[in-house]
């Protein structure tokens, strides 16, 4: 691990605390990717998805504008094809029932000194690394 | 309009912080993961940085009456450790470490235009449309 790689690290994850501060002190939200998604998928009220698809076409345009200007944006997948699919299935599946994933629980809950959102953050956290443990070293 | 382009705005910080920070990119996670592995501590300097600006700002933010756009904040009201809780982020876990993206890097990643990346978010959806019936 470089210097370099050390700032970037904890300039990125400054950088997303301050917009999950900016979005909270401007329209009063959790800035949780999981949550501000299923929104748009649940069929309450219309007229509170605009917000939600900005967020998310912003969250594009932040990787775009750091792909102008730092270069390719480092991306190297480490599923394929059906394990990529159920990886998927799963996450969705899992963040809806749980309330929440790494951004809501992880920054915004803990951040709130929420205990709820620390024990879903220790919760998926130990599972992430189980299954690492099992695929990679035991399968 | 100014809570669109608010959101846009966080949205853009945030996806700017994911790929600076090189959370968009599930090796780097998936080393984070494999603690019995070479261990890559990434993931761990991102979730301090976030913290440390958040814990403050948070602070600082709740101080005020109602938020610059909006009538009243809307936060998560439940504060139970229950069934639905866990088992959720259990399952959540095992798709995260099985390929190495959690909900935002995965729309972030996106902007690579990656086929495979939008399969994983559309599985994404598909999951939590699923669990959106379950519910009910």
């Amino acid at each position: 691990m470089t210097n370099v790689h050390t700032i970037n690290a904890l300039s990125g994850g400054a950088l997303i605390g301050l917009a999950s501060v900016f979005m909270l002190a401007l329209i009063g939200r959790i800035a949780g990717v999981s949550g501000i998604l299923g929104g748009l998928i649940s069929d309450s009220r219309s007229g509170d998805h605009l917000w939600r698809i900005a967020f998310i076409l912003g969250l594009v345009a932040g990787a775009l504008i750091c792909r102008i200007f730092l270069g390719p944006l480092p991306v190297q997948l480490q599923a394929e094809g059906l394990q990529l699919i159920v990886a998927g299935l799963l996450v969705g599946f899992g963040t809806r029932l749980g309330s929440g994933c790494t951004s809501g629980h992880g920054v915004c809950g803990i951040a709130r000194l929420s205990l709820r959102s620390l024990a879903a953050t220790v919760t998926f956290m130990g599972a992430a690394m189980v299954t690492v443990y099992v695929t990679r070293h035991l399968l | 309009m100014k809570i669109t382009f608010s959101a846009f705005l966080a949205g853009t910080i945030f996806g700017a912080g994911l790929s600076v920070s090189e959370m968009i990119n599930p090796t780097r996670v998936i080393g984070f993961l494999d603690v019995t592995g070479n261990w890559d501590m990434t993931l761990l300097l991102v979730m301090c940085g976030a913290l440390a600006v958040a814990l403050a700002g948070f602070t600082l933010v709740l101080k005020r009456p109602r938020p610059v756009c909006a009538d009243k904040f809307s936060l998560p009201t439940k504060t139970q450790i229950d069934k639905p809780l866990l088992i959720g982020s259990a399952i959540f876990g095992v798709g995260w470490g099985l390929a190495g993206f959690c909900p935002g890097p995965a729309i972030t990643a996106l902007a690579t235009l990656s086929p495979s990346v939008f399969l994983f978010v559309l599985a994404m959806i598909a999951g939590q449309w699923l669990a959106a019936r379950f519910e009910k």
